[in-house]
């Protein structure tokens, strides 16, 4: 086992099957596992959340959707759609969903409710309260949900590879089929630095939109 | 004038929060709910602006049933302060000061312009404006609060318990400040506490909830003092009430007697001390004008070293005395007309 693989240039240069085209088609079903998992938790998340209903939806779905494994829910949809990217999106999505969801009930619940008495009492509608006082409030709990969801999808996309799509999981599944361990360690190693490095990018967006007199308090 | 027209609130599970309440809080005046916890006093005050609402009766501001008004159109017209202060944490100070009328369709620009200048109003100087609440003191916190109540210049105030979680002595501070605000703005104000102390300090008017939400008695601070509708008011208001009365009455009607030859005095005619046989001079411990309550007048001649109390002018110049027995007297007789 070694590094050649990882530093081989020409694994560099962008052609199918390199590394940066690679990471590009990786990050790709990550973003949109992400975005469409946060269309659908954020605002189940939030209602339940803002109006109490519903509350054990929040916890009994953040810990079904915990037990699920990913690869054999792929290959469950796989059966059901056939290959393709709706079913790699769809499985990572269902993994994306819980984080979200409970860290946006969380966020909401765990408010000063005497914050959320005044926002009431000063003549904000309902949305005016959840959009204007809660949820920017709820803010640094939803960022560390949606953060350990990246860092989830980021490391279990590499399954799209199981069923013939790209990304970072064609380098181990690949390298593991041609007994290539080196290629396997260039995608093992390529997928922990691309979590970490998303994750600074979302610690630094966590910055630049959670206001700072939260940060004051803690 | 807000009305309480035979006002009851049940919650669910049957507990009754309010039994048959009917009150009235006259326009431009405060009026304090007070009363030992569970009595339903914060309950009524939320029925004002509908966080609560009543399972039966009214609740009328200025003759309309609110029943059926928009409820933040409501709020957005009635100022709100509570206990904790409740400001938003992710906001600066000036943007919690500018909510309501930014609410009501202001401009931000326009509405910290006046945030800022209300901010001087309650005590804060400007550079309080970009900070957060979390920068802040507790009553730094609670003053932003009033601001904020403030804003859209309301005619109407709530507030629940908005000194208690302040120290005393920054409390004592609040008060005073409050009560000149008052004597400026005029508003017509609704305050629950469970301190009667404050109560009576505070409020025009006093309305004493005794527990299971009943109305207990409803007078002037002076009426509730004097004369306590029952055993439950007569305790609730406390045991030196008769003392406490008379911080209610002035010195202008009391007679004085002529300064004695033993009352020392510098060229101005101000008051230094007393001058004793022994050739001491002890101090006057103070003076009163007649502008001042009969309590503190009371006070001055129960500790003065030889039971005078010392009035003086607007100058500070002596222009008589009270004897302890003379004001004994003129108690008596004030008590018996």
């Amino acid at each position: 086992m070694n590094l050649d693989y990882l530093f081989d240039g020409a694994h560099w240069d962008f052609a199918s099957g390199s590394i940066p085209q690679l990471i590009v088609s990786h990050l790709w079903y990550v973003l949109l596992a992400l975005a469409l998992g946060t269309v659908i938790a954020l605002p189940v998340g939030l209602y339940i959340g803002h109006t109490g209903r519903g509350s054990f939806i929040a916890i009994n779905a953040g810990n079904a959707g915990r037990s699920l494994p990913t690869l054999g829910l792929l290959m469950l949809m796989v059966t059901l759609l056939g290959l393709g990217l709706l079913p790699v999106l769809i499985a990572l999505t269902v993994l994306v969903i819980p984080p979200i969801l409970t860290s946006a009930y969380a966020g909401l619940r765990t408010l000063d409710p005497g914050v959320v008495d005044a926002a009431r009492g000063v003549g904000m509608r309902p949305m005016q309260v959840l959009f204007r006082v809660e949820l920017p409030m709820a803010l640094p709990v939803l960022m560390s949900g949606f953060r350990s969801a990246a860092l989830q999808v980021v490391a279990t996309a590499t399954v799209a590879a199981a069923v013939g799509l790209g990304g970072l999981g064609r380098l181990l599944i690949d390298g593991l089929a041609v007994n290539d361990y080196s290629r396997v360690l260039a995608g093992a190693i390529v997928v922990a630095v691309l979590a970490v490095l998303l994750d600074l990018v979302l610690a630094f967006a966590q910055r630049w939109i959670v206001s700072p007199g939260l940060r004051a308090s803690k | 004038m807000i009305t309480f027209d035979d006002v009851v609130k049940v919650y669910p599970g049957g507990s009754t929060a309010v039994d048959h309440v009917s009150l009235e809080l006259p326009t431009g005046k405060m009026t304090v709910l007070v009363g030992p916890s569970g009595c339903g006093k914060t309950t009524s005050l939320r029925m004002i602006n509908r966080m609560i609402s009543p399972t039966s009766g009214r609740v009328l501001i200025d003759g309309k049933d609110i029943a059926g008004q928009d409820e933040a159109l409501l709020r957005r017209g009635i100022g709100y302060v509570i206990q904790s202060a409740g400001l938003f944490p992710h906001r600066t100070v000036l943007d919690n000061v500018a909510t309501v009328p930014v609410l009501l369709g202001k401009t931000r620009r326009e509405a910290r312009t006046a945030a800022l200048s209300l901010l001087e109003r309650v005590g804060l100087s400007a550079e309080f404006a970009k900070r957060y609440p979390a920068q802040l003191s507790g009553g730094q916190q609670q003053r932003v609060g009033v601001a904020r109540a403030l804003a859209a210049d309301p005619p109407i105030m709530l507030m629940d318990e908005p000194f208690s979680a302040v120290d005393p002595v920054v409390r004592e501070g609040l008060h005073r400040e409050f009560l000149r605000l008052q004597q400026d703005l005029g508003k017509t104000i609704a305050m629950v506490t469970h301190d009667i102390d404050e109560a009576i300090k505070l409020g025009d008017v006093v309305a004493i909830f005794r527990q299971g939400g009943k109305l207990a008695q409803v007078g002037t601070p002076q009426e509730l003092l004097t004369a306590p509708a029952d055993e439950f008011v007569a305790e609730f208001v406390g045991r030196d009430r008769g003392i406490r009365s008379l911080s209610f009455d002035s010195a202008a009607a009391l007679p004085v007697a002529d300064l004695p030859g033993t009352l020392a005095l510098d060229e101005a005619g101000r008051p230094t001390g007393w001058l004793m046989e022994s050739g001491q001079v002890l101090p006057t411990g103070g003076t009163f004008t007649a502008a001042d309550s009969l309590r503190l007048v009371t006070d001055l001649a129960i500790s003065s070293p030889v039971g005078i109390a010392v009035r003086v002018n607007e100058e500070g110049k002596a222009d008589g005395v009270v004897r302890h027995h003379d004001l004994a007297d003129y108690l008596a007789a004030r008590r018996a007309s």
